[in-house]
C-alpha cells in the first residue's frame, strides 16, 4: 500500500506542479486567515450591546478603499494566471528524442506498446530520466490516463489521438488510474507504471516475448489492406508516394497547406475526402470501420518509418 | 350589538391570509398565487432533496470499504448519477429561486404577484412532469452516465435508462426558462412607485441576474440533451467518431450551459446572505453598487469560462489559456463580495440568531470553495486534480456548503413571514452549527484524497485512501442529522410555533411591512418607496448605539 499521507514527486513535471500548488496554498491560507480572522474579530468586538466604538464611519472607508482591494485582487490573480500559464506552456511539447509509446484504452483496460513491439496490459515499464511520449487513443468511450505520482493526466478519446509526455525522476512502481468515468468497471481500470534504470529497462525489453514491431506490422497491413495497390511505386493508379511525407508540409487541392503529422495521416486514412492532396483525384476510399485503432497506429508508424528511411538517403 | 362594537372597536372586514384563502387541495393545485406556488415548489424540492440524499447515503456507506461490500459497480454508478441529476436540477437549481424567489420577489418590489401568474403555475407542473420522468428512470432500473451525460458513453454505450433521465432534465429546463422569463418581466414591469433599480434589495438583483442566465443558458442544455437522444434513439451520427461525429462537441455544449448553471446555483445564495447579514449586523451593506456590478459581472463572464472543465480533454493549448485567464478574472467579483460581507460586519450591532449563523457559515464555506477554484483555474494544477475528489470537494464547498447553507439561512429568516409562525431558535442554532461541522467533516478530507490522486466516481479505490473516505462517510452521518433536524422542528413550528409579528427581525424591506403571512394580494395598500434597501442607520454612520433591548425590539417599524 502506498502512503496515505504523501504523494511522491516522481517526475520532473511533478516538482513544477507542486511549486504552484504550494504557492496557491500559502496565498489561500493567508486569505482564509484574513477573512475568517476579520469575521471572528468583528463578531466578538461588535456583538450586540458591546461597548466598542460605533458612531460615524471612518473617512477612509470610501469607494477608493473598495477600488483598491478590487485592483489588488485582480493583480494577484493575473500574476497567478501568468505563472501557472507559463508553466503550462513550457511543458506542452514532448522533447525531441522521447521514447514513443503507444497506448490504447478500452473498457476496461490499458494496452501499451513499446517501440520494439513489446506489449503490456495494465502496465508500463519506462526508463528513469528519459522523456517518454505517450500516443493514445481509445477504442470505445472516453478514458483518462492518470498517473498521480507524475502529476499528469490526459483524456483518451475515441476517433482521435491525444498525447502526453513525462520524464520519470524516481525509481519505483506508481499507480496508473483511469480518471474519466467510462462505465461499469471504471474504478478497476487501473495499472502500474514501473520506473527502471535505463540499463534495467533495456534488459527488460530484451526479455519480452518478440512482438512484431509497429512499423513492421504496418508494412504488412499496407499490403493486406490494399494501400500498396495505389501507393506503391509500381502501381499505375495516380496516387502520391508516401516515402518521406511524414513531417513535411503538404499542399492540398483547396489551397491549404498542412503538416503531415500523425493526426493528418489518420485523417487521410479515415476521411480521405477532407484533405485531398493537390494534383490528385479524391479516389482514395475511406477505411473507417475497417481498421481498428491499433492497426491505424501501426500504419502510421510504418509511414513514419518511410520518412526516416527517406531522410537517410 | 356587542360591547366591543359599541366601544367603536369595529371588527376588520374578514381578510384571510394567503394560506387560509381557500383550503381545498384543488385550491392549491390551481392556484396562481406566487406565494402558494412557492410552497408547492418547497414541498417538491424537499422531496427531491431527501431522495437525492438517500442515494448518496448508500454511496457513502459503500465507500467505507476500499473494495466495496454493499453494492455492485453498476448500482453504485447509478446511485451517484441519480444523486447528481436530482440534486442539481431538481433541488439546487430550483431551490432558492423557485421557493424564496417566488415568494419574495413580488413582496420585495411591492407587487401583487409575478408578471405571468399562470406561467408560474405551469412551470411547477413542468417540474413535476420532469421529476416523474427522472423517478421513472430510477424505478425502471436507473441511469449510469453521471449527471454530465458525457458522450459517447451516454449516446452509444450505456445500457441504462438514459432516454428517460435526459428527457426529465430536458423538460425541467423549460421550467427554468419559464421561471426566468417570469422573474425578468416581473422585475422590469411591476416595481412599486419609487422602487428604482438602485433601491432594489440585493436579493432581487440576485434573482434577476440568475434569471438572465437561466433564459440564456438553459436552451443550450436542451440542445445538447436532444442531440444525445437523437444519436441514441434515432441513430443520427453526431458524437460517434466512427461516423464523422465528435464526442468532445458534447462537452462544449454541456459546459456552455453547466458553467453558467453553477452561478444559477450560487447567485441566489449570495442574494439571501446579502439580506441577512445587514439585518443581524444592523448595518447598511458595504458597497451596495459594487455588489450589484459584481453579480452582473459574474452572470456575464460566467458564459465564457466553460473550457476550464476541459483542460485535459485535448482542447487546444491556446483555448485552455484563454479559459484559464477568464476563470481567474471571474474570481475577482466573487472575492469582492466576500470582502464586502465581511466589511458589513464592521461596527455593527451583531446578534447571532440562526439565519445569521447560517449566513456566516455560507461566507466561510464559499470563501474556501472559491479559493479552491483558483487551484482549478491554474492549468498545471488542474491537470493533476481534475476528475479527482479535489473537484468534488470544490463544488460541494460552493454548492452545498455555500448555497445550501444560504438556503437554510433564507428559510429561517423568512419562515415567520411565510408561515406566520416562530420556530424554536435554540434548535435552529444547534442545527446550523452542526451543519457547519458536519459539512467540513465530510468534504475537507476530500481535498486531501483528491490531491493524493483519488479519482472521482470510483466504486472501489486504492487502500491508501480509505482513511479519508471513512472520515468523509462519518461526517456525512453528522451532516444527515443536521439536515433532518430542521425538517423536524420547522414542521413542529407549523402546529405549535408561537405567532410571528409582521417584522420579527426588525428588518428593512417591503416584505416586512405586510402581515405575516401576507394577504393573497400581498399588500392592503400600494406601497411607496422613498429610500434605499438597507437603511438600518443614517448614511455615513455605523450601527446604532441604542441599548441591546432597543436593538432587539421586534416590530419597530
Ligand atoms: C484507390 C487508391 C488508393 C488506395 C487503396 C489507398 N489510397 Fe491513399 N491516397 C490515394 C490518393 C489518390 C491520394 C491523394 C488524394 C487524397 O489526398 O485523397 C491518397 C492520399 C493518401 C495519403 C496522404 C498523402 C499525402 O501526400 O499527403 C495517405 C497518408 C494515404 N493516402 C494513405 C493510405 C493508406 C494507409 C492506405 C491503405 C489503408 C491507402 N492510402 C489506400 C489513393 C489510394
Ligand atoms: C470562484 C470562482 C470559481 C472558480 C475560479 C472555479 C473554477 C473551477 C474550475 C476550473 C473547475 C473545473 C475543474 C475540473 O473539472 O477540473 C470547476 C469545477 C466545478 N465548479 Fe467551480 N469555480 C468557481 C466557482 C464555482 C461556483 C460558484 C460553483 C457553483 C455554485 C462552482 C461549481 C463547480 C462545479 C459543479 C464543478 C465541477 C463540475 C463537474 O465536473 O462535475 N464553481 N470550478
Ligand atoms: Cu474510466
Ligand atoms: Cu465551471
Amino acid at each position: 500500500m502506498n502512503s496515505p499521507f504523501s504523494l511522491p514527486e516522481a517526475s520532473t513535471h511533478a516538482v513544477t506542479v507542486d511549486r504552484i500548488f504550494y504557492l496557491l496554498l500559502v496565498l489561500s491560507g493567508a486569505t482564509v486567515v484574513l477573512v475568517f480572522g476579520l469575521i471572528l474579530l468583528f463578531a466578538v468586538r461588535y456583538r450586540r450591546g458591546s461597548s466598542a466604538k460605533r458612531g460615524p464611519m471612518p473617512e477612509f472607508l470610501r469607494r477608493e478603499f473598495e477600488i483598491g482591494w478590487t485592483l489588488a485582487t485582480l493583480l494577484s490573480f493575473v500574476f497567478l494566471f501568468w505563472w501557472a500559464g507559463s508553466a503550462d506552456l513550457s511543458s506542452l511539447a514532448a522533447p525531441a528524442g522521447s521514447l514513443e509509446i503507444h497506448v490504447v484504452a478500452k473498457q476496461w483496460m490499458w494496452k501499451t506498446q513499446h517501440p520494439s513491439g513489446a506489449r503490456e496490459i495494465n502496465a508500463l515499464h519506462v526508463p528513469l530520466g528519459q522523456p517518454v511520449h505517450l500516443l493514445m487513443s481509445s477504442q470505445d468511450v472516453i478514458h483518462s490516463f492518470f498517473v498521480p505520482a507524475f502529476r499528469v493526466k490526459q483524456d483518451v478519446v475515441p476517433g482521435r489521438e491525444t498525447d502526453i509526455w513525462f520524464q520519470a525522476s524516481k525509481l519505483g512502481v506508481f499507480p496508473l488510474l483511469c480518471a474519466e468515468y467510462c462505465g461499469t468497471d471504471h474504478s478497476v481500470m487501473r495499472g502500474k507504471i514501473t520506473v527502471m534504470r535505463p540499463e534495467d529497462y533495456a534488459r527488460w525489453l530484451v526479455q519480452q516475448p518478440e512482438g512484431d514491431d509497429l512499423a513492421h506490422e504496418g508494412a504488412k497491413l499496407f499490403v493486406s489492406q490494399g494501400c500498396s495497390g495505389c501507393h506503391a511505386g509500381s502501381s499505375n493508379v495516380h496516387a502520391p508516394r508516401l516515402a518521406g511525407i511524414y513531417g513535411r508540409m503538404v499542399q492540398l487541392s483547396d489551397g491549404r497547406t498542412v503538416k503531415a503529422d500523425d493526426g493528418y495521416i489518420r485523417d487521410s486514412i479515415l476521411q480521405p475526402k477532407r484533405d485531398v492532396v493537390a494534383g490528385y483525384d479524391a479516389i482514395m476510399p475511406s477505411f473507417k470501420g475497417l481498421l481498428d485503432d491499433g492497426e491505424l497506429q501501426s500504419l502510421t508508424a510504418y509511414i513514419r518509418s518511410l520518412a526516416e528511411e527517406g531522410s537517410h538517403d | 350589538m356587542t360591547d366591543a362594537l359599541l366601544a367603536g372597536d369595529l371588527p376588520l372586514p374578514p381578510r384571510p391570509d394567503y394560506l387560509r384563502h381557500g383550503s381545498t387541495i384543488a385550491s392549491w393545485l390551481t392556484t396562481t398565487d406566487h406565494k402558494r406556488i412557492a410552497i408547492l415548489y418547497a414541498i417538491t424540492i424537499t422531496f427531491f432533496f431527501f431522495l437525492g440524499g438517500a442515494a448518496v447515503t448508500a454511496v457513502r456507506l459503500e465507500l467505507f470499504e476500499p473494495n466495496g461490500w454493499l453494492l455492485t459497480s453498476d448500482t453504485y454508478n447509478k446511485l451517484f448519477s441519480f444523486h447528481g441529476i436530482i440534486m442539481v436540477w431538481f433541488f439546487l437549481v430550483p431551490s432558492i429561486p423557485n421557493t424564496l424567489g417566488n415568494f419574495l420577489l413580488p413582496l420585495m418590489i411591492g407587487a401583487p404577484d409575478v408578471a405571468f401568474p399562470r406561467l408560474n403555475l405551469f412551470s411547477w407542473y413542468l417540474t413535476i412532469a420532469a421529476g416523474a420522468f427522472t423517478v421513472y428512470a430510477l424505478l425502471a432500473g436507473g441511469v449510469d452516465t453521471g449527471w454530465t451525460f458525457y458522450t459517447p458513453y451516454s449516446s452509444m454505450f450505456s445500457n441504462s435508462h438514459v432516454f428517460a433521465a435526459a428527457a426529465g432534465v430536458f423538460v425541467v429546463g423549460f421550467a427554468s426558462i419559464a421561471t426566468g422569463v417570469n422573474f425578468i418581466a416581473t422585475t422590469h414591469m411591476l416595481r412599486a412607485p419609487g422602487m428604482t433599480w438602485f433601491r432594489l434589495p440585493l436579493f432581487v438583483w440576485a434573482i434577476y441576474a440568475t434569471s438572465l442566465i437561466m433564459v440564456l443558458a438553459t436552451p443550450v442544455l436542451a440542445i445538447s440533451l436532444l442531440l444525445v437522444i437523437a444519436e441514441r434513439v434515432l441513430g443520427l451520427p453526431i458524437f460517434d467518431p466512427a461516423r464523422g461525429g465528435d464526442p468532445i462537441l458534447f462537452q462544449h455544449l454541456f459546459w456552455f450551459y453547466s458553467h453558467p448553471a453553477v452561478y444559477i446555483m450560487v447567485l441566489p445564495a449570495m442574494g439571501v446572505v446579502s439580506e441577512v447579514i445587514p439585518c443581524f449586523a444592523r448595518r447598511r451593506i458595504f458597497g451596495y453598487d459594487f455588489m450589484v456590478y459584481a453579480m452582473l459581472a459574474i452572470a456575464g463572464i460566467g458564459f465564457f469560462v466553460w473550457g476550464h472543465h476541459m483542460f485535459v480533454s485535448g482542447q487546444s493549448a491556446l483555448a485552455s489559456l484563454v479559459f484559464s485567464f477568464l476563470s481567474f478574472i471571474i474570481a475577482v467579483p466573487s472575492a469582492i463580495k466576500v470582502f464586502n460581507w465581511t466589511a458589513s460586519l464592521f461596527r455593527g450591532q451583531i446578534s447571532f440568531e440562526s439565519p445569521m449563523l447560517y449566513s456566516l457559515g455560507f461566507v466561510g464555506l464559499f470563501t474556501t470553495g472559491g479559493l479552491s477554484g483558483l487551484f482549478l483555474a491554474s492549468i498545471p494544477v488542474d491537470v493533476h486534480v481534475t476528475d479527482t475528489y479535489f473537484v468534488v470537494a470544490h463544488f460541494h464547498y460552493i454548492m452545498v456548503g455555500g448555497s445550501v447553507s444560504a438556503f437554510f439561512a433564507g428559510l429561517h429568516f423568512w419562515w415567520p413571514k411565510v408561515t406566520g409562525k416562530l420556530y424554536p431558535e435554540s434548535w435552529a442554532k444547534f442545527a446550523a452549527i452542526l451543519m457547519y461541522a458536519g459539512f467540513n467533516m465530510t468534504f475537507l478530507p476530500q481535498f486531501f484524497a483528491g490531491y493524493l490522486g483519488m479519482p472521482r466516481r470510483y466504486h472501489t479505490y486504492p487502500a491508501e485512501f480509505q482513511i479519508y473516505n471513512v472520515m468523509s462517510s462519518a461526517g456525512a452521518g453528522v451532516l444527515a442529522v443536521a439536515y433532518l433536524l430542521p425538517l423536524g422542528y420547522l414542521t413542529w413550528s407549523l402546529f405549535y410555533g408561537g405567532r410571528a409579528g409582521n417584522n420579527p427581525w426588525a428588518a428593512t424591506g417591503l416584505e416586512w411591512t405586510t402581515t405575516s403571512p401576507p394577504p393573497p394580494k400581498n399588500f392592503d395598500r400600494q406601497p411607496r418607496v422613498d429610500r434605499g434597501p438597507y437603511e438600518y442607520h443614517a448614511e455615513g454612520m455605523s450601527a446604532g448605539t441604542d441599548a441591546p433591548e432597543v436593538q432587539n425590539a421586534r416590530d419597530i417599524r
